[in-house]
């Protein structure tokens, strides 16, 4: 299996991952962008969930059932986030998040 | 240096390189490109962890179908050449200051705990495995994750229709559901 490798890599790999996500999604303005770093923390989650599964309770299937749902829950969040960014767009042709404030007070 | 420990740190340079270029470049195209090798290595390390099925799901739903979405909708929403303008340096500073902060502890975190294996003996996963305890009721079963996932998935897909779907005669107006 995975003799030479210990777990903590996985963790620190995935930690790292996740927090280059927090920083995007703090920093960024565009929509896509945004969008982008969800996904990349929802990836280093995966790889969190694969790693405990495998080296931790490697008899079960947990960690792969749920990495298998957080993709299908990943995608069709992509789906329609993308329509409602496209529907934004054609109505403001901005899809900054600091110009798109009609809905606010 | 056994083979598996390199292509470990080869896929793991990748992933920090690449993901740290995801959030920082200033291109929006090259962000979504510098994506789409995160989620390329994410799958080789799949493979290596022995998770077939997954890694192949990772290639195509996230490489192949999200990335390419995520590509299309810049190639309608914004010029190809187009540069953000940097964000402020009190914004890179603080959430630099919040992520590296948040990143510390968290590593520290791992590298304290003792993480203590089962003894029982591994499972082979194989493709019947998967499919049986996906609608299997019993003590290992998913198939109520599996039913509420395939209702998410058509909730979905209608609302992404009915979202982007174009307006009416009367264009100013975001689109509605037709009332009985």
């Amino acid at each position: 299996m995975n003799y030479g490798i210990p777990i903590q890599y996985f963790l620190v790999l995935a930690t790292i991952m996740f927090f280059a996500g927090v920083y995007g999604f703090l920093t960024r303005r565009n929509l896509i962008t945004i969008l982008m770093s969800v996904e990349l923390i929802l990836n280093s989650v995966n790889i969190n969930f694969l790693a405990f599964n495998r080296y931790l309770y490697p008899h079960q299937l947990e960690g792969m059932f749920f990495s298998l749902f957080v993709i299908a829950v990943a995608a069709s969040e992509a789906a329609v986030a993308i329509a409602i960014i496209i529907n934004i767009y054609r109505r403001f042709t901005t899809i900054n998040v600091e110009d798109v404030d009609e809905m606010k007070f | 240096m056994a083979l598996n420990q390199i292509m470990f740190i080869l896929f793991s340079a990748m992933i920090i390189v690449f993901s740290i270029l995801t959030v920082t470049t200033r291109r929006i195209l090259r962000a979504a490109v510098f994506l789409l090798f995160v989620l390329v290595s994410t799958s080789g390390l799949y493979f290596m962890l022995n998770y077939q099925f997954l890694a192949a799901v990772q290639l195509t739903l996230y490489a192949g179908g999200i990335v390419v979405l995520i590509i299309f909708s810049i190639l309608l929403t914004s010029h190809i050449s187009q540069k953000f303008e940097s964000p402020g340096i009190k914004k890179v500073i603080f959430s630099a200051l919040a992520a590296f902060a948040g990143a510390i502890l968290s590593i520290i975190t791992i590298l304290d705990y003792q993480f203590s294996a089962t003894a029982e003996a591994a499972k082979a996963i194989d493709m019947k495995l998967i499919g049986r305890s996906l609608l299997s009721v019993e003590h290992d079963g998913y198939v109520l994750p599996f039913e509420v996932i395939s209702v998410l998935l058509l909730a979905a897909m209608i609302a992404a229709i009915v979202v982007a779907k174009k307006a009416g005669p009367n264009k100013s107006e975001l689109p509605t559901i037709k009332q009985e």
